[in-house]
């Protein structure tokens, strides 16, 4: 589905990815792990395809075409989606007017009309359903004083409706309650299907208890620098990162 | 609403101005510049009683005595007022009883300005007059609204058939010497609206104007007078465009609204005459004097306008709360582009126990463009209660285009409350990446970030004009971003 391949990126002067390499296939979940300011978000960011990250080498195909060729808005609608770690308020637009301009988007793109309103309705009322989100935040602004957690199963709530191929979780567990976080990962675990995949960038092993991935990656300084199955989450928790950082200053 | 979006994408991709054209339509001038002898002739070609010429000449002389104001936060060379023709009517102007009998031409101009006549009076239920350059061109469901009393014809008209009405209120909200365009307006002006509602009546559909300016040179100065008497309501709305031209033209017209006891009166505006070339070359200039009276008890006035044309928009829809009780409101969208400059605003003059007003002003600046809000809230020393709230925000979509906000703010009663908030952002980067995110293109994302920041003033607009106004911001913001 993603193939990434010596990925170098940045902001203005300064590199933070630096060879970045990584393939997830489809129906594979992967989680990416690692202490701070390694370059998890800017990762995510970078295939997201925002302005501010300078991409200065490597190359990255999406689901047969060449990702880094597209805009932010054309990888969207190819696929891609990120679940923001800090969603965006948008004051005087509902979600219900901003998810039905994004499907309309990404209907358009793929030679299909518009959603009927009937059928855009019962998709809206489906979803909701599964992150268990009131309709009234529907008609309120865009995550305009919305709570951390109630942004956070919004992000959710688009994936949901957007149903993209490839969805990036950065931190999405960061700042949730207990009950926020098993919502979440039950909706994940919903939307799992043997064609679609899931990046999810975590620092903590938690959310890992309720999303099962097929492989853990620990990152460093900008690329993964270990990679195992879903019993290395459980290792870094106990041990910490310090290992990691030791394992690399060796080398 | 879907399908409205796709045409408004799809309008978005041809942003030139739409209605630049102009109609071979056979017309009467007067002579180029002004003098005693001009308004003698527009008065005498309209027909008009004697009392008519004497109140336009005393207007013409109080002008001659008078300077034009230079306080306000706008640039623009000095207007030779002898390079002006000041009147352009058809030819022919016969009475037209039924719209098959209008001149085609006319008819064409409006069918291609997206506004077919008989449509739109079939379809909508909207009673229309069309003000071409200095004449009305034909009013529609005249009949249906004379049942219920309402008056709704060109001023031309009532001066002719309603003079008791005219000589009451013409100027007693706007005088004549009240500012240097009102007075050119008096003296000068050719055509325009009116509109009375009888005690009691709710006017039983929308009533607009739809004002064209074809002809070359030409001023237009068109003169509106809306009476709401006791327990009335009305809902009127006025438009506005013209063709491209490369000299600026100047458009000076004059609003008077008037509400006794318990009336209402709701007054919407779409502005879009022409802004100019992306040089800033030709254009509108709008300088406008509005202003409506809460003469009585428990009235109310409502303002909303969505400016998005003219090289300058100059003006403050105003509201003098006289009546114990009487509301104003004022929402206002000004965008502005390339070298457009904007100097809008409101007063809000509270005379009244317990006067109310409320004041939501969004201002939106691309390319180089400047847009200030003026606001005036003054509260005179017999306004016991009185309250006002006003929100004034402003978008910057580039780092060259400038915000300003002057609120001015007078109180003379310790009774009074007065709430101002403003704010000024930037688009953020972060916000369009969002949309982006989710598959909005930059256009999109401009288009519906502006429309959630314009909101609380799209919602006070009746349904057909909040989605032209919405279609207008797109195409008005098209490539805006920097």
């Amino acid at each position: 589905m993603i193939s990434i391949k010596n990925l170098h990126a940045g902001i203005e002067e300064k590199e933070i990815l630096k060879g970045f390499s990584l393939d997830i296939k489809a129906g594979e979940i992967h989680a990416i792990m690692g202490p701070n300011g390694t370059g998890k978000s800017t990762l995510a960011s970078t295939l997201a395809g925002r302005n501010t990250y300078e991409v200065t080498a490597g190359e990255v195909q999406f689901n047969g075409k060449d990702l880094l060729d597209m805009e932010a808005d054309e990888r969207a609608r190819e696929g891609l989606f990120l679940a923001f770690q800090y969603p965006v308020e948008i004051p005087g637009v509902s979600t219900t007017n901003f998810m039905r301009a994004a499907i309309a988007e990404k209907r358009k793109h793929h030679g299909l009309p518009p959603m009927e309103a009937k059928e855009f309705l019962a998709l809206m009322r489906e979803k909701m359903a599964l992150v268990e989100i009131d309709k009234q935040f529907m008609s309120r602004s865009l995550n305009e004083g919305f709570s951390g957690g109630e942004k956070k199963r919004n992000e959710i709530f688009q994936m949901a409706m957007l149903n993209p191929l490839l969805s990036i979780l950065d931190e999405t567990d960061s700042g949730l309650d207990i009950d926020a976080l098993r919502i979440v990962a039950n909706g994940v675990n919903k939307l799992r299907t043997k064609d679609n995949a899931f990046l999810i960038i975590t620092h903590y092993q938690r959310l890992l208890e309720y999303i099962v991935p097929d492989f853990v990656h620990v990152m460093y300084e900008g690329r993964i620098v270990k990679s195992g199955g879903k019993e290395l989450a459980l290792e870094l928790e106990e041990k910490g990162y310090d290992w990691i950082k030791e394992e690399n200053i060796v080398q | 609403m879907l399908q409205d979006n796709d045409k408004i994408l799809e309008d978005a991709t041809n942003s030139e101005y739409k209605w630049g054209f102009s109609s071979p339509i056979d017309q009467e001038f007067a002579t180029k510049g002004l003098n005693e002898e001009v308004i003698r002739f527009i008065s005498g070609r309209k027909d008009e009683p004697a009392w008519m010429l004497e109140w336009r000449l005393s207007a013409f002389e109080a002008w001659k005595k008078m300077k034009q104001p230079k306080w306000q936060n706008v640039t623009f060379p000095e207007i030779d007022f002898q390079e002006i023709i000041y009147y352009a009517a058809t030819r022919k102007k016969p009475t037209i009883n039924s719209l098959d009998e209008l001149d085609p031409e006319i008819r064409k101009t409006y069918d291609k300005l997206g506004i077919p006549i008989k449509e739109q009076e079939m379809l909508a239920g909207v009673a229309v007059d069309y003000v071409m350059d200095s004449e009305s061109v034909f009013t529609t469901f005249k009949s249906q609204l004379a049942e219920k009393g309402v008056i709704f014809c060109s001023i031309s008209e009532a001066i002719k058939d309603h003079p008791e009405l005219i000589k009451k209120y013409l100027g007693s909200v706007v005088p004549v010497r009240d500012n240097y365009y009102a007075a050119l307006n008096a003296a000068v002006f050719s055509d325009g609206s009116f509109v009375y509602i009888p005690k009691g009546v709710r006017c039983p559909m929308e009533l607009s104007t739809y004002f064209r300016i074809n002809a070359e040179n030409t001023g237009q100065f068109e003169r509106t007078l809306i009476i709401a008497e006791e327990g009335s309501y009305v809902s009127y709305l006025e438009g506005c465009t013209a063709p491209k031209r490369d000299e600026h033209q100047l458009h000076a017209a004059v609003v008077e609204l008037i509400t006794l006891d318990d009336a209402e009166i709701k007054y919407s505006t779409v502005q879009n005459w022409y802004p100019g070339d992306k040089n800033g070359k030709g254009g509108i200039y709008n300088f406008v004097t509005k202003r409506g009276l809460c003469h009585g008890k428990r009235s109310k006035i409502s303002w909303t306008q969505v400016e998005t044309g003219s090289a300058i928009t100059w003006k403050y829809p105003s509201c003098v709360l006289k009546g114990d009780n009487s509301i104003g409101e004022f929402y206002s969208v000004a965008v502005t582009n390339n070298f457009q400059q904007a100097d809008t605003g409101t007063k809000m003059i509270h005379i009244g126990k317990n006067t109310r007003s409320r004041i939501v002003s969004k201002g939106i600046s691309a390319g180089s463009s400047q847009n200030s809000y003026r606001g005036q809230v003054k509260i005179h020393k017999t306004a016991e209660n009185a309250y006002n709230y006003s929100q004034c925000d402003s978008m910057l979509m580039t780092d060259h285009s400038g915000a300003h906000t002057f609120p001015y703010i007078d109180v003379k009663n310790s009774t009074a409350k007065v709430e101002h908030e403003a704010t000024t952002s930037k688009i953020g980067e972060d916000m369009l990446f969002y949309c982006n995110q989710r598959g909005l293109s930059d256009e999109e994302a401009v288009n519906i970030i502006v429309n959630g920041f314009c909101k609380e003033v799209f919602k006070e607009l009746p349904m057909e004009f909040a989605v032209e106004a919405q279609k207008l911001l797109q195409i008005s913001l098209e490539n805006s971003v920097g």
